[in-house]
């Protein structure tokens, strides 16, 4: 049977997480933004930031700040994702996980922005 | 909203855009007295009653960029169908409290769902906030606090890690379970 995860291993997380934030000095290379509003939610928003983090986790992947924003009035739009990287803001609309998986792997971590999905930019 | 985790989010997410900066989740659930209580209290900017009063209203919303708020009605109605109801208690400058009801053993309650997800959902994005959560089911109690999190990763940057992140979605999610007696989740 597994053992359960006790709080005890989160302290030996922390050198880990010393160790990548060392790395990153500053602000974060990427920023990504999901809307968290009722509709972004119902939506399927939640899975989708699950997804982001799971990819981000999965690459190793450490130069990503994850940031919430309300909703931007573009309800059919949602679950709306946003990535902001070498000072350029991409939307991509109704991004599901696996959507979003391939948005982390190509834009967050290789800086190719996926076209076909964007809805606008800023 | 199919899930009652996603109402949770919901209401949590209210919490976070009035401002607060402490957000207590307590979930509840009894199957021999049959309830399932959630509670949010936060530390937001609060409302006026005239607010309160109206809260109800579909057309009642704090959005600058759309007319509607189904969040809170259509919550109402779910809990109200399953022998339930909610109640919103604030006070301009102080806070809010939400607590919603459920009769536990209801045919129509809408499950839990993936409360784990909303948990990590909640901490990811929003690492600053002093968010407490404790989960009651029967005699069994998880408590998880970021605040006791942030004292055990250093600070408050760790929490944005996404190896911490994954570790504690985890952690959540296997406690969760715990709970339910390996239930993934509340289905019972």
């Amino acid at each position: 049977m597994e053992k359960i995860k006790s709080i005890e291993e989160l302290r030996k997380l922390r050198e880990h997480a010393r160790e990548s934030l060392k790395v990153r000095s500053g602000e974060a290379k990427v920023k990504i933004m999901v809307s968290m509003g009722t509709v972004g939610i119902a939506a399927g928003a939640r899975d989708t930031l699950m997804a982001i983090i799971s990819e981000l986790e999965k690459r190793q992947f450490h130069d990503a700040q994850i940031v919430e924003r309300g909703s931007l009035g573009l309800d059919k739009e949602e679950p709306v994702v946003a990535v902001e990287r070498d000072n350029k803001t991409i939307f991509y609309g109704k991004v599901t996980a696996e959507m979003a998986r391939k948005i982390v792997a190509q834009h967050v971590i290789n800086g190719q922005i996926v076209s076909e999905w964007v809805i606008a930019k800023e | 909203m199919k899930e009652l985790s996603l109402n949770i989010l919901d209401i949590v997410e209210n919490s976070i855009k009035s401002g607060a900066k402490n957000i207590n989740l307590e979930i509840e659930e009894d199957n021999e007295k049959d309830f399932l209580i959630i509670t949010v209290k936060d530390d937001g900017k609060g409302m006026d009653n005239e607010f309160v009063r109206i809260i109800f209203d579909p057309f009642t919303t704090t959005s600058t960029n759309k007319k509607v708020g189904l969040g809170l009605p259509l919550l109402r109605e779910s809990a109200e169908n399953c022998g339930g109801g909610i109640e919103i208690q604030s006070e301009k400058g102080k806070g809010t409290i939400v607590v919603v009801k459920f009769k536990h053993s209801h045919i129509d309650r809408p499950p839990m769902g993936d409360l784990a997800s909303t948990i990590l959902t909640i901490i990811a994005t929003n690492p600053e906030i002093n968010f407490l959560y404790v989960h009651k089911v029967n005699e069994k109690v998880f408590k998880l606090s970021t605040k006791e999190i942030r004292e055990i990763v250093g600070d408050m940057a760790a929490l944005r890690d996404v190896t911490i992140l994954k570790w504690l979605g985890d952690y959540v999610r296997e406690n969760i379970k715990t709970l339910y007696g390996g239930e993934e989740n509340g289905k019972n």
